[in-house]
């Protein structure tokens, strides 16, 4: 069974259900994921030779990835003499108790955060709630989403799935504000609330957009400049990233903000882009005194020398999400951990392990418009039938399924067998069909009869038809 | 002269379920010059099995259909962009450990072409055709964004004089099918279907067309059931039908 923040997760079956029953949940991520389409297809509009761009930072990230343990240690190096600590997680559990520990030996009592997708991958705010510590979220999106003790359903936008009512209304029952369903007037409040915590915080923890090798430095993009905050308020700073976050130079970090937002939100930058080369200096005005920097591996590195390397190159834009026509569908609770959509789809698989995750690689159509949309040219559907070979392999696969493509295999290689085989299915659905229709059918067939009709075969196949008219000829 | 040869890979598909489509194919090619032959052997081109994951079973159908086709000649004409992908791209993929037979199916795959791709390299030798239709056109996912055909089929159907191709909301989103996914995930599969159709019905189109028998057997069983009566054809049988 898989779990969540120790609680276990219904069947995935379950999850769509409910999804698929939330009517609420479908038009707000009607309307927003359409949104985010237009923009992000006009703002990459707007890139003179975006094409160009995309190809080059494919290649960049791919190279990078190719030496990766090299990279890593000499980011190591530029961070250290920057005047920060390294340390180095092996599992998501580790990067909880290293964080933990830099907390206690501070003397840390309370914590601001930036939006931090490897944070919630560790579960890490509940880590440091267990342990008597106060953290609030101050990205907007997730504040609302601790508030309503929820979880993100989108990598860029937490709370896509809650309507502006849901909002203001989690609000004024968890932080005693005035009812309201204005977003300027909820984020205003939000501001009043978080300009407190901002202040009286001891620690700031953030995650990355990325990390560049050749100086050592920590950028963040954000919107909100709750990031800003985050990181020069509080005495101690800790930024928890994941190893492939890395970008070798300047030059590279210069290629994939150009994609980054246009890709993300449809802008071409966001509002405020941070670099960070280390703790206050003995001249700086501000600053954190303490930087932390964890690095987290957490099954990352067993995806590097596998096939589906490629999908640490994801700098977690999100765009797959918005042109996934199964996440429009669903949202993303219901891919159960905490990347949802497409990448999700390989990534949980790839970090937590295939065996409690196989329904993901197998609920796609392989439509491809998330290989369309990716900034750097992520062949998903090509990941997602490698995962699918692998839970094709003895015992993974439902029994029935098993036997019958099987059977395929050998049949569909000795045609005057397959002739025979398809003759008996086609005169089959032939016997159970009404006026040219099936409408119920029964066994693995329920599925298909279950949403929609069944045309009944024609009485005879192309092939035969095809004979006779030769025959006809001579 | 002797008129020029192509195969036709027809697909499991069409065979058991629309021949009628088969015939409209094969009468659109021999109205531009062209003999049709049939190789008899093919069966199916193995993609259920290797979207499935069953990649030695789709290796097996793959060996057994690039043997059938390399023994013929000319060009391949395939009425699915989805088979067609699997023929033109896949097969290369499955045999990249398998050097001759990667070499067979590269061969094969370079004289392959998808039926509106074909005619849209062709489209000197169409005869002139009519018809009084508004048409929503269904681009299936494989044959947009696998062989990169975008433009071909709304160019054939505008070439009919009488057509007018409706705007169809979000046309290049996936209408749902993708083969076993279903079966499998039905209640998924079933969401998307009903999007794809509420576009279709609001477009106002008196018909459906696509270049793609699964998927147009979704969309058909789906419209059935709706009670609807929009008429839904392979773009060749809308074709053959303007040509009369």
């Amino acid at each position: 069974m898989s779990e969540t923040d120790g609680v276990a997760l219904p069947p995935f079956a379950a999850r769509v259900r409910e999804a698929l029953d939330d009517e609420g949940l479908h038009v707000a991520l009607g309307r927003a994921t359409a949104q985010l389409g237009s923009r992000r297809a006009s703002a990459l509009g707007s890139l003179d030779d975006a094409d160009r761009v995309r190809d080059l930072a494919r290649k960049a990230k791919l190279e990078l990835l190719g030496d990766l343990a090299g990279n890593l240690e000499r980011f190591e190096a530029k961070l250290v003499a920057n005047g920060v600590k390294v340390h180095w997680a092996a599992t998501g559990a580790d990067a909880n108790r290293i964080v933990l520990d830099i907390a206690k030996n501070a003397g840390v009592r309370r914590i601001v955060k930036g939006k931090s997708m490897a944070s919630e991958e560790t579960h890490l705010n509940q880590a440091l709630i267990q342990a008597g510590l106060r953290v609030v979220e101050t990205d907007l999106g997730e504040y609302i989403v601790q508030l309503a003790r929820d979880r993100p359903s989108h990598i860029i936008l937490p709370i896509i799935h809650m309507t502006r009512e849901q909002v203001g209304r989690v609000m004024h029952e968890q932080v005693q504000v005035p009812l309201s369903d204005d977003p300027k007037t909820l984020a205003g409040y939000a501001r009043e609330k978080l300009r407190e915590e901002f202040l009286s915080a001891d620690m700031g923890i953030t995650g990355a957009n990325f990390g560049i090798v050749e100086n050592g430095t920590i950028c963040l993009v954000t919107n909100e400049g709750n990031g800003r905050m985050v990181t020069t308020l509080p005495r101690v700073h800790v930024v928890l990233m994941g190893i492939e976050k890395l970008v070798a130079s300047l030059g590279d970090l210069d290629l994939f903000l150009k994609l980054l937002a246009r890709s993300a939100t449809g802008q071409k930058l966001t509002v405020y882009t941070t670099l960070l080369r280390g703790p206050r200096r003995a001249d700086d005005e501000c600053g954190a005194q303490e930087m932390h920097v964890v690095l987290l591996d957490n099954g990352r590195s067993d995806l590097l020398s596998g096939d589906l390397a490629e999908i640490l190159g994801c700098i977690r834009c999100g765009a797959c999400l918005n042109a996934c026509p199964i996440y429009k569908n669903i949202g993303g609770h219901a891919y159960g951990d905490t990347y949802p959509g497409p990448i999700g789809a390989i990534v949980t698989p790839g970090l937590r392990g295939l065996k409690s995750w196989t329904e993901l690689p197998a609920a796609s159509t392989l439509c491809g418009a998330c290989r369309e949309v990716c900034p750097v040219r992520l062949d998903i559907p090509r990941m997602l039938l490698s995962l699918r070979g692998r839970t094709a392999r003895p015992q993974a696969a439902p029994l029935l399924l098993r036997l019958g493509l099987r059977g395929f295999g050998m049949i569909a290689s000795r045609p005057s067998l397959y002739r025979l085989a398809t003759r008996a299915t086609r005169i089959a659905l032939r016997g159970l069909s009404r006026e040219g229709w099936l409408t119920r059918l029964p066994g693995p067939g329920a599925g298909w009869t279950s949403v929609r009709d069944l045309k009944a075969p024609a009485a005879a196949t192309f092939q035969e038809r095809w004979r006779e008219r030769k025959e006809g000829a001579r | 002269m002797t008129a020029e040869t192509v195969q036709l890979f027809h697909t499991c598909l069409l065979n058991e379920l629309e021949p009628e489509a088969g015939f409209a194919v094969v009468r659109v090619l021999e109205r531009c010059g062209l003999r049709v032959e049939v190789p008899l052997q093919q069966t199916c081109c193995g993609q259920p099995a290797y979207n499935a994951g069953f990649h030695d079973e789709a290796r097996a159908v793959a060996r057994h259909t690039l043997g059938v086709l390399a023994a013929t000649e000319g060009p391949i004409v395939i009425p699915s962009g989805s088979c067609g992908d699997m023929v033109i791209h896949q097969y290369e993929a499955l045999f990249e450990d398998e050097p001759e037979w990667r070499a067979k199916a590269h061969a094969v795959s370079a004289r392959c072409r998808e039926f509106s791709q074909f005619l849209g390299e062709r489209t000197a030798s169409l005869p002139p055709a009519a018809l009084e239709a508004t048409v929503a056109y269904h681009p299936s996912c494989h044959l947009l964004r696998g062989l990169g055909v975008r433009k071909e089929p709304l160019a054939l159907l505008a070439a009919v004089s009488g057509v007018t191709v409706a705007e169809v909301q979000d046309r290049e989103e996936c209408c749902g099918f993708g083969g076993l996914f279903s079966i499998k995930q039905p209640e998924i599969s079933g969401s998307m279907l009903e999007r794809k159709l509420d576009a279709v019905v609001a477009s106002g189109a008196s018909r459906l067309v696509s270049c793609d028998l699964g998927c147009l057997l979704h969309l058909a069983g789906g419209l059935h059931r709706r009670g609807s009566t929009i008429q839904v054809q392979h773009l060749a049988e809308l074709l053959d039908e303007a040509q009369r």
